[in-house]
């Protein structure tokens, strides 16, 4: 009884000290799938960097804002995947919840569905995960939003450039096969494709679609082997980029260049097939070799028991460090003051110095390989560290 | 006319300019609530319209909200058009996508045409994907307006109004009392020399066309569309579910299901975010077990006892 008593006790002293000190905390909200047909990429790239991020911030006593050292206090929830939710959730967090500040969604959709309500609180926006031709546009209308992770022009200009300098090495002729996946992003990275690549005489010999979620590949692959064509380019999705590569492994396909799109940076995708997929190349890409990029990697293992991503992982942590350099530099909690202060300023992240133009950042890996285990950049914008491209031999 | 239908209208009138007046006392998050529940009044109501005499249980609603968003998004990002022509031109699609279908598969009936819809917004989805990758192309659908939330609740507020409107007139007409007689014994209709399949194509297509509409006003909200989130199963499942415990009796019945059973989703999702798709199996569990007739018929219960007693 005694024992019970010292324990409320205890906890009522404990409740008491962390009321008092609730000043000095900063409402951090973060709404991402955690259910859904997006879950599965934001679990890799969203949320662990999210738990990394604050955890180191409150492990060193929390920011810096003007002399008083604040804590982050994290609000998350789950949008399911739907946007008529996640709109809700944005809403609840604004005005309920009244949180200071807020993380990105995760998923070109997500931003800009979401653009409206934080822009009327005048939240800043760091996007990550949303790759849009129409970022102009965007953030004319709203401009309290910033884009970091490229444009889909960029990501095919990536894939072409490599494809014009296979081709001035005679590694592959102008034959392509390209394959896409027909749901939104797929479509319009290869609507893209077939202008960018036809322009620079390429031609485009297997040109094919397969439903999202389709459970059988191989007559994909079958034609895209029979075209005999050396490279192949699939603008595919998570599940698709590992089902294409299981296809190319059973039917050999034998190619120069192979490149897959969205996840083919996942780790998993390496454990799923190993030494197999050597030399794929895949949409993002990054650079393990730079001390800051090998840090926090090491630090993403040790907090979230995960390896990060080698793609959008750093990109999303370097986004949460510009939100936090934005806000210990502009010395406030006022979100127009420090929405300005990223506008205006240079900060120093994994990604390397990053800086806004036009809300733009234009400091982005766009194209990556697997090479022995390790999947690096290969093309970027602005990156250092890209590696020579590789030529796919085999799928052993 | 009995004097009680009059009553109901005059009842609904007072509600609706009550409900007018929601955008004035919330902001923010409790609007948006109210969005919801207008989306889903709207929906529920039209679904009750078809599925309430009828008896035939429709899972179409993701099919025709889908269609009624996907034109709004094409046309107002790849054509410019303005959004009141494409809402226009959604109502006429659904309308006549609605009555393509009832064709073809309301001799179907029970349990095939609840399968037969529920596969048919996956099927309208693959296809526009479809036309999407071999005749459009994609650069992703930005409906980007400068509707606020207060109007496109007041939107939402005049499609209930319609919908409501509409449905009170059938009812009183000739086809709504064809239609009691379906949802009694189709066979004894058929007998009498009712037209079946012809009054269900035209109620079908009401409920098509409405539920076009209220996709094409919420996809200003949703400012990105992408055919696998308009197209979602679980808004049809949600539609159902609100309709029956409010009750598919009376119109007005999705009205009382629709604000409790959102209310508590929030609720539950608020606090405990990853047990929310409980309230739906239990919702389903209190519809099969306590409440056969929705709230409808326990208000309606209720009132007739109170009646009897006095």
């Amino acid at each position: 009884m005694i024992r019970r008593s010292v324990l409320a006790l205890a906890s009522a002293v404990i409740l008491a000290t962390t009321s008092a000190f609730a000043e000095g905390v900063i409402k951090l909200g973060a709404i991402s799938p955690k259910t859904g047909p997006l879950a599965g990429g934001a679990v890799v790239t969203q949320w662990p960097n999210i738990q990394l991020w604050v955890e180191q911030v409150n492990a060193v006593g929390g920011l810096n804002v003007g002399g008083e050292m604040m804590t982050i206090d994290l609000i998350e929830y789950d949008d399911k995947t739907n946007p008529g939710e996640h709109i809700k959730l944005a809403q609840r967090l604004a005005t309920q919840d009244k949180v200071d500040f807020v993380v990105a969604p995760y998923g070109t959709g997500f931003n800009i569905a979401s653009a409206p309500i934080y822009g009327k609180f005048g939240y800043p926006m760091i996007a990550v995960s949303a790759i849009t031709d129409k970022v102009d546009e965007l953030t004319g209308r709203y401009p309290n939003l910033f884009f970091t992770l490229g444009t889909t022009t960029a990501f095919v200009e990536g894939v072409k450039s490599i494809l014009m300098e296979q081709r001035d090495a005679g590694a592959i002729g102008n034959e392509i096969a390209m394959v896409n996946v027909a749901d939104a992003f797929g479509i319009e990275l290869a609507d893209k494709a077939r202008e960018l690549f036809t322009a620079e005489g390429f031609k485009i010999v297997y040109d094919k679609s397969y439903p999202l979620g389709t459970p059988d590949l191989s007559p994909v692959m079958k034609g895209a082997k029979d075209s005999g064509a050396k490279a192949f380019i699939a603008w595919s999705y998570p599940p698709d980029s590992f089902g294409l590569a299981e296809q190319a492994i059973i039917e050999d396909l034998d190619v120069n260049v192979y490149y897959s799109a969205v996840a083919t940076s996942f780790p998993a995708f390496s454990n799923a097939f190993g030494s197999k997929i050597n030399n794929v190349l895949g949409a993002g890409g990054t650079n393990v070799d730079d001390p800051k990029i090998a840090e926090y990697r090491e630090a993403h293992l040790k907090i979230t028991g995960k390896v990060a991503d080698y793609w959008a992982s750093a990109n999303t942590y370097a986004a949460l460090q510009i939100l936090e350099q934005a806000i210990v530099g502009a010395a406030t909690l006022d979100r127009e003051v420090v929405t300005q202060y990223i506008k205006d300023n240079t900060f120093d992240t994994v990604m390397g110095d990053l800086n806004f133009k036009n809300n733009f950042s234009n400091t982005f890996w766009s194209v990556g390989q697997w090479q022995d285990g390790v999947f690096r950049g290969v093309k970027g914008s602005n990156v250092d560290g890209a590696v020579d491209v590789r030529l796919k031999d085999g799928w052993k | 006319m009995k004097r009680s239908n009059w009553q109901e209208l005059i009842w609904a009138a007072v509600i609706t300019i009550l409900a007018a007046f929601w955008p004035m006392l919330a902001n923010g998050y409790w609007l948006g609530i109210g969005v919801d529940v207008m989306m889903y009044v709207a929906l529920a109501t039209s679904w009750v319209l078809f599925s309430g005499p009828t008896h035939y249980i429709s899972l179409a609603s993701a099919a025709f909200f889908g269609v009624g968003g996907f034109i709004v998004g094409t046309g107002m990002s790849d054509y410019g058009t303005s959004f009141w022509s494409m809402l226009a031109l959604s109502a006429v699609v659904g309308a006549i996508l609605a009555a393509l279908i009832g064709l073809a598969t309301l001799r179907l009936s029970g349990v095939y045409f609840v399968i037969f819809t529920l596969g048919l917004a996956e099927m309208i989805r693959n296809l526009v994907s479809w036309v999407q990758n071999n005749f459009l192309g994609s650069r992703g659908l930005y409906v980007l307006t400068d509707f606020s939330d207060e109007h496109l609740f007041w939107m939402l507020l005049v499609t209930s109004c319609s919908i409501y409107l509409v449905g009170w007139i059938i009812s009183r007409s000739r086809l709504g009392f064809a239609m009691r007689i379906i949802g009694g014994n189709e066979t004894v209709a058929r007998h009498v020399g009712i037209n079946t399949s012809m009054a269900k194509v035209i109620l079908f297509t009401t409920t098509g066309l409405f539920g076009a509409i209220v996709g094409a006003i919420i996809a200003p909200r949703w400012s990105y569309i992408e055919p696998n989130q308009v197209f979602s199963p679980q808004l049809s499942f949600f539609v159902v579910i609100m309709a029956l415990l409010g009750g598919s009796g009376r119109l007005w019945g999705p009205v009382v299901g629709v604000i409790p059973f959102l209310l508590i989703w929030n609720w539950v999702d608020a606090n405990f975010p990853n047990q929310s798709i409980l309230v739906l199996g239990l919702a389903f569990l209190l519809i099969v077990y306590a409440l056969p007739n929705g709230f409808v018929g326990r208000i309606e219960d209720l009132h007739n006892k109170m009646k009897r007693h006095s």
